[in-house]
């Protein structure tokens, strides 16, 4: 019998804070398919990281049921651990006065690898990623893309069947960014039965990496498929892009018709817009806006849709 | 995977941290021998000035010696677990296949390793500042209350490493409130019949009270008379003990990691 990587049924999680209820995920229904890359996509808060803690067996669902291989999350969790690992962005575990090889090597004690298979597993993959020079420096000593790449090392070392990726370029510098995707496609292709669930704020990576990508909002899936089946959701849509001077306050596009999404940021006393509209006459209107409130407009590009129009015509904001 | 030998590696691989840590920061020679040191001498100039008895010289000695296990215990055990959480290393033991109890087995014998050298070096210090002498009456005796009152200790701290996780911060200052209060109970530095059979039967439930009251019986037999059950009595209980406590810990443990994935207190609130 066929059994998808995971499986999420109508799977809730609320917390409860001093004055309310938060619910994190809202009746989640979600399939990956083995050997898959697939993206979680969504702003901060939307529930992304709830949903890897509830299939890393960290959390149990309020309401529904998620499997892991087949596996239920609630019941079969010492089933589930030993197929899987993870990794966060910005994560500090490990001991900083343990060298790099001692930090890998104590996880990997943790699944029961044996010395020999360990050693021989942490130098490779030190070595694809580049920090085989560091093998013996201490973890403190490190800096951030080092730690994380020895985070990656962590969680992919014990042959997990699942790897769980939240934010794993989070902070990084492109170069490492770079290589950290690089090395994670690579290693999907190696095995096919192996499989990727990466949650992201980044659009790009998202694009660039996955083989589906569901846009997470909210707690709620809004939007599921290829990147560029997303992409085609705002097709006939326009992108803009444009850079306004002076700074100017913008509560008023809300109230054009035929804009479906915008996010504005200010910066150097500029304001950059992004909008996305149902036809070009709509972006006459919002320039002749602009200099209706007394702004100019520097720069003005027409883009090729992106995930991040996407979310903006799905939810009316920005990723960020 | 054969899981004897998964757990057994996963207790290696966290003893390792602690081995290997008296390695890389030598500065515990300083703070973790010389400061107990002078914590002894103290006491020795008092009883000293007092004209006692040579042999309570030796207690104070021997109080000292097991005074780095008491510390070790609350700092590096009870309090460990939620330093973990801080970092973001228990949810990776969490999400891993071993037993939790390998976690803190491998904390507690990593523990034991390294303590026991900071003791044998107070040890070394205070036979040769002291001049103290400790007759060894019976050494298997000694040894079995020795590991005894060790398992018993650790038993308690990894008790005390799932429980302080559940109540977080507030931990340490239980472990402030439990520090020196247990110095007196457990009659660090002299004979805890002193304080009447029905407070010391109580304080019989901290491991290093009986563990001490023998280890003293044993070292040095002309206090017997100052003994509070005997030896073997002591080392019953302290097995007992020992085996409450472990049991104690993985229910507590069980209990704990249940609780954090029903909350979801279990992971940093950033992650």
């Amino acid at each position: 019998m066929h059994v998808d990587a995971i499986e999420c049924i109508k799977l809730t999680r609320t917390f409860k804070s001093k004055k309310k209820i938060v619910r994190a995920l809202d009746n989640v229904n979600l399939r990956v398919s083995r050997g898959e890359l697939f993206g979680l996509l969504g702003p901060n808060g939307a529930g992304k990281t709830t949903l890897i803690k509830i299939l890393t067996t960290l959390l149990l669902p309020t309401s529904g049921r998620a499997y892991v291989y087949g596996y239920d999350v609630e019941k079969d969790f010492k089933k589930i651990r030993p197929i899987i690992n993870m990794v966060s962005g910005g994560e500090t575990s490990g001991y900083g006065l343990l060298t790099v090889f001692e930090n890998l090597w104590m996880f990997s004690q943790f699944y029961g690898m044996p010395n020999k298979v360990a050693t021989e597993t942490i130098n490779k993959l030190l070595a694809r990623l580049h920090i085989e020079h560091l093998s013996s420096r201490k973890v403190r000593a490190l800096s951030t893309g080092e730690r994380q790449k020895l985070n990656i090392i962590r969680g992919f070392m014990t042959a997990p069947k699942i790897v769980f990726l939240d934010e794993p370029t989070l902070g990084l510098d492109v170069e490492t960014a770079r290589l950290i995707r690089k090395f994670v496609r690579e290693w999907l292709r190696e095995d096919k039965e192996r499989t990727v669930l990466l949650t992201t704020h980044y659009m790009m990576e998202a694009d660039e990496l996955c083989d589906r990508i569901a846009i997470i909002d909210q707690g709620k899936i809004i939007a599921l498929g290829t990147p560029d089946e997303l992409k085609k959701m705002v097709k006939t849509d326009v992108s803009l892009e444009m850079e306004i001077f002076p700074a100017i306050k913008l509560d008023w596009i809300k109230s054009i018709e035929g804009i479906a999404g915008f996010t504005a940021s200010e910066s150097n006393g500029k304001t950059n817009l992004k909008l996305v509209t149902v036809d070009d006459s709509v972006g006459g209107e919002v320039v002749s806006n602009i200099y209706k409130h007394g702004g100019k407009i520097l720069a003005l590009h027409k883009r090729e849709p992106t995930l991040e129009d996407v979310f903006l015509k799905l939810t009316g904001r920005g990723l960020e | 995977m054969n899981t004897i030998l998964l757990n057994l590696r996963a207790i290696r691989g966290r003893a390792y941290p602690r081995v290997i840590g008296l390695m890389r920061e030598p500065s515990w020679i300083f703070w973790e021998t010389v400061l107990p040191v002078l914590s002894i001498a103290a006491f020795i100039y008092v009883y000293r000035s007092l004209n006692a008895p040579a042999m309570y010289e030796g207690f104070v000695v021997l109080g000292g010696v097991m005074t780095t296990y008491w510390l070790n215990v609350l700092w590096s055990m009870a309090a460990q677990l939620y330093w973990e959480k801080e970092t973001a290393n228990l949810q990776l033991y969490l999400a891993a296949p071993m037993s939790k109890m390998s976690i803190l087995a491998g904390m507690a014998i990593g523990a034991i390793v390294s303590t026991t050298l900071r003791a044998c070096t107070i040890l070394i210090i205070g036979i040769f500042i002291f001049h103290v002498n400790f007759v060894v009456t019976s050494p298997l005796l000694l040894i079995l209350v020795f590991i005894s009152t060790l398992v018993a200790l650790y038993g308690m701290g990894m008790l005390f490493a799932s429980l302080f996780l559940m109540w977080g911060r507030e931990a340490w200052y239980l472990n402030n409130l439990l520090q020196e209060p247990v110095y007196f109970l457990s009659g660090q530095y002299f004979p805890v019949k002193a304080l009447g059979a029905v407070i010391a039967s109580a304080a019989s439930i901290i491991p290093l009270t009986l563990g001490l009251d023998a280890m003293r019986q044993i070292l040095f037999p002309e206090s017997a008379s100052w003994g509070f059950l005997s030896p073997w009595i002591e080392l019953l209980i302290l097995v007992l003990l020992g085996v409450f406590f472990i049991i104690c810990a993985k229910y507590a443990l069980d209990k704990v990691e249940y609780l954090g994935k029903v909350k979801g207190t279990l992971t940093m609130r950033w992650q």
